[in-house]
C-alpha cells in the first residue's frame, strides 16, 4: 500500500474532520431562528442575556425558509423559539403541530386580537400598510383613500408594489373577506394592469423615492428605514395613510413561538415573556427597526403615527390566516 | 490493460472483481469515493422522491398535469435553449480570441472573462433593475442569465484550446481546409468534450437559478418551487414541481451524451505543439470592443451597483459585524468544498471513461443532478437526513462543505472530465508496462496529465461555493458568518451600503482563483512537455 498515492486525499479528510469538530450549541443555551430583523433582534437577545444569565444562539434566515427548515427538523429541531415578522410562518407550524402554548401570562402583555386565539403565538410588534409615493410625482390631493382605487386606469403605469411579499397577500385576504373573492380578484386584475411589480419591498421603496414608480404598496417601516439608510435629504417621497378601516389600512404582525420539540420549555417561555415585556418592548421602539411595540403604554420610535391614531380594518391575524386562497389567486393570474 | 471497447461491456462483476484481485487497485478506490458521492448525491433525490410522494401519486399527478405547469415547463425550455445555444457562442468566441491570438492584454481578458462566476446572481440582477426597472420578462432572463453564466462554456473551452495539440489543425490546413474549415472540423471536435459539459453545466444552473428570475419577473420551475415553499408552506407541491426539474436535467444528460461520442486523444510521437498565436490583424479593434462590451455588461453593471451602494454611503444600525472574519469563514468553507468536490470528481471521471460500463456512467450522470435542483431543496434534504441519522453533523460546517459539494460537483466533473479526455490511456498503460505500481502511474503520468482541469475544478467549485446563499443560511454553524450570509443579512436591512463591501469581497476572492486558473500550471505543464 502506497500511501504517498493520496496526500491531498488525507489533507482533506483530516481538515474535514477538524472542521467537523467545531460547530454547533450545547447545553442550557436557548436556540432562536429569527425572520425578524438582526438588528432587533440582538438587542432583544442581548439585554434577555443580561437580565436571566440564559445564553441565546440566534440563527437568522428567511422566515418561510426557516419555517420550512423547522417543519423537515420535526421532533429533532434545535430550534427553542421561532420570532417571524409575519403569521403566516407561525400559522403554518401551528398546522403541523409544531407548536407549543406560551403561559397565558406573556399572552396577556398584548391586546388579544395580536395573539393567536389558540395561544400558540404571541404578537410582538406590528407595522401598517401605507402607500409611499414620490413628492414630486405626485401632489397629496391625489391619493387615494382606499387601496381600491389603485386598480383604476388613472393609475396606470403608476403603483409599484412586490406581489411575493409575506405583507401583500394579507391586502388581497383582506379584501376577499370584506368584499368577497369576486371584487378581490377584479381588483388584483386591475392593479396588474396599472403595476410595476417588484421582487421585495425593499425595491418598492427604493424605486418610488428614485421617481421609477409614482407611489408603492408597502409597510410603514420600510420608508422609515430607507431614510435612515439615506438621510432626510435623500428622501424625496413621504407616507400616505389609507383611510379609516379601509381595506388597505392593515396591521401586520410579528410574532414569536415556542417549538413543542424544545427540550428548555421553561427557558424559552422566559424569552417569549420577555419579548413583550415592557423593557422588551422599549428596546422594540427604540431600536430603529421603526416597528411598533404592541404592548400598550409603550410609544413607538418619534416620527410614526401614534399607534392608537391608527384605525385599521378588524381583521385579525387569526383570520387573515396562511393566504392558501390568496396565494391560489394570484398564481391564476400570474403574478407568481 | 482493456481496451475500451470491452470495458465498455464488461459488466460491474467484472469491474469489481478485476478490483479485488489486486491487478489494478486504484480502481478500487475509485471505487470506494465514487460510492460516496453517488451516496451523497442520492441523497436530495430521495428527499425529492420521499416528499413528493407522501401525499399519493394521484396528488403528484393532480399537481404535474396543470396549466401552470405547462407555461413553467415553455418558460424553462425556451430559456435553457436560448441561454446555453448563446453561452455557446460567447464561451468558444472568447476563449478562442484569448488562448489562439495574440489578443493585447490577454491575462487581462482572461481574468475579466470568468469573474461574473464571482458576482452572486442577486447582485447582476439588482445591478441590471436599478439600471432599467422595466428589465422584466423573458428577453431580460435571457440576457442576465448568459451574461453571469457565458464563463461555464468559456473556462473548460479555454483549457482544452490551451491543451489541444495543433498539428492536427495544421494537417487540415495543409490539406487545403480554409482556416474556418479547420476550426470547424478540427478545433471544435477537439474542444467537444468541454463545449459539451459547459453547455451542460448552463442548462443545469439555469434550471436551479432562483434570485436573478425573481428579480426579472420571470417564472420557471424553480421560481414555482420557491413560491411553494414561501409562501405555500408546501414542501409536497415544491417537491412534486422539482421531479420535473430532475426530468429535464436526466433529458439534458442523455443529450449531452449522445452528442459527446469518444473524444479525440493524442497518441504518436513527440510532443503535443501549442498553437502559434494568431495576429488578429484588422479585427482587433473589433474582437477587443466586442469583449469590452462583454465585460462592462457582464461585469460593468454589478460592480457599477456595488460602487454606487457604497459611494452613497451607510448609516447602518445592524451591530458591526467583522469583514475579516466573514471572509475567513467563507475562504475556508469554499476551499474545503472545492477540494470535496474536486477528489469526489477525479475518481466519477476516471471510472466512467477508463472503466466505461452502465454502472460508471450511471454513477457519473446522476453526479450532475443535484445542481439542477434549486439549493432549497437540496439544504432540506440534508436537513432532513442529519436530523435523523447524523445529528452530530447538524449544521455543523462539515455539514455545509458537503453540502455545496453535492451542489458543485458537477462543475467539477466537467473540469476534470474533459482533461482526462485529453489524457490519452495509453500513456498510463505503458507506465503500468514499465512495471510501475497502478498507484505510481497515476501520479506521475495521469495526474500531471491532468492537472489543469483538477486545478480549473477546483477553482469553478470555490468560486460558486463563495457566493451561495440558500443552503449557507439553512445550514451554516450558528454564529458563524459568511459573506454571503452578511450581504443578504445588511440588503434585508435596506443597508446597501454596508452590503456592498461583502459583495466586493465576494469578487475579490472570486479573482484570485480565477487567476490562478489563467496561469499555465507553471512545474506540471513543463514536466508535461519534457516527458
Amino acid at each position: 500500500m502506497n500511501h504517498r498515492r493520496i496526500p491531498s486525499l488525507a489533507v482533506l479528510i483530516s481538515a474535514a474532520a477538524l472542521l467537523s469538530a467545531c460547530g454547533s450549541s450545547h447545553g442550557t443555551t436557548l436556540t432562536l431562528y429569527s425572520g425578524q430583523h438582526e438588528q432587533t433582534t440582538a438587542a432583544l437577545v442581548a439585554a434577555f442575556e443580561q437580565q436571566t444569565g440564559i445564553h441565546v444562539a440566534v440563527r437568522s434566515g428567511d422566515e418561510a425558509e426557516l419555517a420550512d427548515q423547522i417543519m423537515q427538523e420535526g421532533s429533532n429541531s434545535p430550534a427553542d423559539v421561532f420570532f417571524t415578522e409575519n403569521t403566516p410562518a407561525l400559522e403554518a407550524l401551528r398546522g403541523h403541530d409544531l407548536l407549543a402554548p406560551i403561559d397565558p401570562s406573556t399572552l396577556a402583555q398584548v391586546p388579544s386580537r395580536f395573539d393567536s386565539p389558540q395561544g400558540d403565538w404571541v404578537g410582538v410588534s406590528a407595522r401598517v400598510s401605507v402607500l409611499v409615493y414620490n413628492t414630486s410625482l405626485i401632489k397629496p390631493a391625489q391619493l387615494p383613500s382606499s387601496i381600491l382605487e389603485l386598480a383604476e386606469p388613472k393609475w396606470r403605469g403608476k403603483v409599484g408594489f412586490a406581489p411575493s411579499e409575506t405583507d401583500f397577500q394579507p391586502l388581497v385576504t383582506a379584501i376577499t373577506k370584506l368584499d368577497g373573492a369576486a371584487r378581490a380578484e377584479h381588483w388584483l386584475k386591475g392593479l396588474q394592469a396599472n403595476g410595476k411589480l417588484y421582487p421585495d419591498n425593499e425595491t418598492v421603496v427604493a424605486q418610488v423615492n428614485d421617481g421609477q414608480s409614482a407611489v408603492g404598496i408597502i409597510n410603514h417601516y420600510y420608508w422609515f428605514r430607507l431614510r435612515a439608510e439615506l438621510g432626510q435629504a435623500g428622501m424625496h417621497s413621504a407616507l400616505h395613510y389609507y383611510a379609516a378601516e379601509s381595506p388597505g389600512d392593515l396591521i401586520d404582525v410579528s410574532g414569536a413561538a415556542l417549538l413543542r420539540s424544545s427540550g428548555h420549555q421553561a427557558d424559552a417561555q422566559k424569552l417569549l415573556a420577555f419579548l413583550v415585556s415592557h423593557s422588551g418592548q422599549e428596546i422594540i421602539a427604540h431600536s430603529n427597526s421603526y416597528e411598533y411595540p404592541l404592548r400598550a403604554g409603550v410609544a413607538p420610535a418619534s416620527g410614526l403615527r401614534q399607534f392608537a391614531d391608527l384605525h385599521p380594518v378588524s381583521l385579525t391575524p387569526a383570520e387573515l390566516g396562511n393566504g392558501s386562497a390568496t396565494l391560489a389567486m394570484e398564481q391564476r393570474l400570474g403574478l407568481l | 490493460m482493456s481496451s475500451s471497447a470491452s470495458a465498455a461491456t464488461a459488466p460491474l462483476t467484472d469491474t469489481l472483481t478485476r478490483a479485488w484481485s489486486g491487478r489494478t487497485r486504484w480502481p478500487l478506490l475509485s471505487l470506494l469515493l465514487a460510492t460516496l458521492a453517488g451516496a451523497l448525491v442520492l441523497l436530495p433525490l430521495a428527499f425529492v422522491i420521499v416528499e413528493a410522494q407522501q401525499s399519493g401519486w394521484g396528488e403528484v399527478r393532480h399537481l404535474l398535469f396543470r396549466h401552470t405547469v405547462a407555461v413553467l415547463l415553455w418558460n424553462t425550455l425556451r430559456l435553457a435553449f436560448a441561454c446555453t445555444l448563446l453561452c455557446a457562442v460567447l464561451g468558444v468566441a472568447s476563449a478562442w480570441c484569448v488562448e489562439r491570438t495574440k489578443l493585447p492584454a490577454r491575462r487581462v481578458w482572461a481574468v475579466l472573462l470568468v469573474l461574473p462566476l464571482g458576482v452572486p446572481d442577486f447582485v447582476i440582477g439588482f445591478g441590471w433593475v436599478s439600471i432599467d426597472h422595466a428589465l422584466h420578462g423573458y428577453l431580460a432572463a435571457v440576457m442576465v442569465m448568459t451574461l453571469s453564466l457565458y464563463p461555464l462554456v468559456y473556462l473548460p473551452v479555454a483549457a482544452s484550446l490551451a491543451r489541444a495539440d495543433v498539428s492536427l489543425e495544421e494537417a487540415a490546413r495543409s490539406l487545403g481546409a480554409t482556416p474556418w474549415q479547420a476550426f470547424w472540423r478540427v478545433t471544435l471536435r477537439q474542444v467537444r468534450p468541454a463545449l459539451l459539459g459547459g453547455c451542460l453545466l448552463v442548462t443545469l444552473a439555469l434550471l436551479a437559478e432562483y434570485g436573478a428570475f425573481e428579480i426579472v419577473q420571470y417564472r420557471t420551475f424553480t421560481v414555482e418551487i420557491f413560491t411553494q415553499f414561501k409562501l405555500g408552506f408546501d414542501t409536497v407541491a415544491a417537491c412534486a414541481l422539482s421531479l420535473v426539474l430532475v426530468a429535464l436535467s436526466l433529458a439534458a444528460l442523455g443529450a449531452e451524451l449522445a452528442l459527446n461520442r469518444r473524444g479525440t486523444t493524442r497518441i504518436g510521437p513527440g510532443v503535443p505543439r501549442t498553437a502559434r498565436r494568431r495576429s488578429l490583424g484588422r479585427l482587433t479593434a473589433p474582437v477587443l470592443g466586442g469583449l469590452a462590451l462583454l465585460a462592462a455588461l457582464a461585469l460593468g453593471v454589478p460592480v457599477g451597483a456595488l460602487v454606487y451602494w457604497m459611494a452613497r454611503g451607510s448609516s447602518s444600525t445592524l451591530p458591526p459585524a467583522s469583514l475579516l472574519a466573514a471572509l475567513g469563514h467563507t475562504a475556508e468553507f469554499s476551499a474545503a468544498a472545492a477540494a470535496l468536490s474536486t477528489v469526489l470528481a477525479v475518481p466519477l471521471c476516471a471510472l466512467s471513461l477508463r472503466h466505461r460500463n452502465r454502472f460508471t456512467l450511471l454513477f457519473e450522470r446522476l453526479a450532475y443532478l443535484p445542481m439542477a435542483l434549486p439549493g432549497l431543496v437540496v439544504a432540506l434534504g440534508l436537513v432532513a437526513f442529519s436530523v435523523r441519522y447524523a445529528f452530530a453533523l447538524y449544521q455543523s460546517s462539515f455539514e455545509l462543505i458537503v453540502a455545496y459539494a453535492i451542489l458543485f460537483l458537477p462543475l467539477a466533473i466537467v473540469g476534470v472530465r474533459s482533461a482526462m479526455t485529453h489524457a490519452p490511456a495509453q500513456l498510463e498503460e505503458v507506465g503500468r508496462s514499465l512495471g510501475y505500481r497502478p498507484a505510481v502511474v497515476w501520479l506521475r503520468v495521469t495526474l500531471p496529465l491532468i492537472a489543469r482541469g483538477v486545478a480549473a475544478a477546483f477553482a469553478l467549485v470555490c468560486i460558486y461555493s463563495a457566493t451561495e446563499l440558500t443552503a449557507t443560511l439553512l445550514l451554516h454553524p450558528t454564529g458563524v458568518n459568511t459573506l454571503a450570509t452578511q450581504f443578504w443579512a445588511y440588503t434585508t436591512e435596506l443597508s446597501y451600503g454596508a452590503a456592498a463591501p461583502y459583495a466586493a469581497l465576494m469578487l475579490v476572492i472570486s479573482a484570485l482563483p480565477a487567476y490562478l486558473l489563467t496561469r499555465r500550471v507553471g512545474v506540471l505543464e513543463r514536466r508535461e512537455h519534457a516527458r
